[in-house]
């Protein structure tokens, strides 16, 4: 909100990542649709501008990048390649290299991963990798947690977006830390700030947005839908509905009940 | 000679990246390449030369999430 004019904005104002206004704020995934053309039909239903992808080892027999390169090309969205699975800082950079090379894009959602059942973001290595690739040139989206002190660090490091997980990636528990997701809201309120991970059906992006988050970035929670086309339009909505919700500024919660029915005016009806 | 193509272990007579593209029917694909981890950009490609056994890895866009 605009404190000096006390215009909270409208639900048509972009969302600015480094310079690049987008109007939609749903950032969707491209991974584990049941076919191309629901990955197709999904994306255009959800009305997401950016798209995350990946890099991986192509085999000459196959060739499934090129394929799948050309379905996004068709789509006219913007990419935000990622470095999932990497391990170690030198991985994760190497990676951005070549995904900048690739895509000819400085952004990229960097991923450092410290821990197998959690798919933990190493915030050691993922300030570290942030410092090394900004330093370079890069625009980078850092996958990490709703630690405060680490945020701080990444911005310290180069970063101007940051995309706090609301619960490890693929599991669907919604925002696991609403306090520090809010927290961290409140820490940073010039910063795009993106929930990344977690996210398992509408009403989980729908609070995300409630708490002025700027986006949300979703991927299972639309691909392992029964009917991934309609969750993407689900989806979009819920999104809208909770940055609309946070415009009109939402009410105060309370301990104990206030009658919202006046109670001047009441009949005596008893003895 | 022998090298390691994405992790798997190949033959090959090529004598550099762009060659080893070449045999593979990847040359004008959209691909990453790294050699013995580090990247190599698509303008080295035909002056960086493979020797019996590099670690090759040939990257593509993919879904990601």
């Amino acid at each position: 909100m605009d404190a000096m004019t006390n215009n909270p904005g409208t639900l048509a104002d972009p969302v600015e990542f480094y310079g690049t206004k987008v109007n939609s704020r749903l950032l969707l995934g491209t991974a584990q649709y049941p076919s191309p053309a629901i990955l197709s039909e999904a994306i255009r239903a959800s009305g997401a501008e950016i798209v995350t992808v990946s890099l991986r080892r192509e085999s000459g027999a196959a060739k499934a990048g090129q394929s799948f390169w050309q379905l996004i090309r068709d789509l006219g969205v913007k990419v935000l390649p990622n470095t999932a699975g990497c391990k170690t800082v030198k991985e994760a950079v190497t990676t951005a290299e070549m995904a900048r090379e690739l895509f000819g894009t400085p952004w990229v959602k960097l991923e450092v991963i410290g821990e197998d059942d959690t798919l933990q973001p190493d915030v050691f290595g993922l300030v570290e990798a942030a410092r090394i690739l900004s330093r370079d040139g890069f625009e980078v989206f850092p996958y990490t947690t709703e630690d405060l002190v680490v945020a701080e660090k990444l911005i310290g490091a180069g970063c101007e977006v940051l995309m706090p997980w609301g619960a490890p990636i693929g599991s669907g528990r919604g925002l696991n830390n609403p306090y520090g997701l809010r927290s961290l809201r409140a820490h940073f309120p010039g910063v795009p700030l993106v929930v990344d991970a977690g996210v398992g059906v509408p009403s989980h992006a729908a609070a995300a947005m409630e708490m002025g988050y700027d986006a949300v970035l979703l991927n299972t929670a639309v691909a392992k839908a029964g009917d991934p086309v309609r969750m993407a339009r689900a989806f979009a909505r819920a999104i809208e509905a909770g940055r609309e919700a946070v415009l009109a500024d939402p009410m105060e919660v309370r301990d104990m009940a206030a009658p919202s029915t006046p109670v001047m005016g009441r009949a005596v009806l008893g003895q | 000679m022998k090298i390691i193509v994405n992790g798997e272990p190949a033959d090959t007579r090529a004598g550099t990246l762009a060659d080893l593209l070449a045999e593979l029917g990847l040359t004008g694909a959209m691909v990453a390449t790294a050699l013995n981890g580090a990247m190599v950009r698509a303008v080295k490609r035909e002056a960086t030369a493979i020797s019996d056994g590099d670690r090759v890895e040939i990257l593509a866009p993919m879904q990601g999430g």
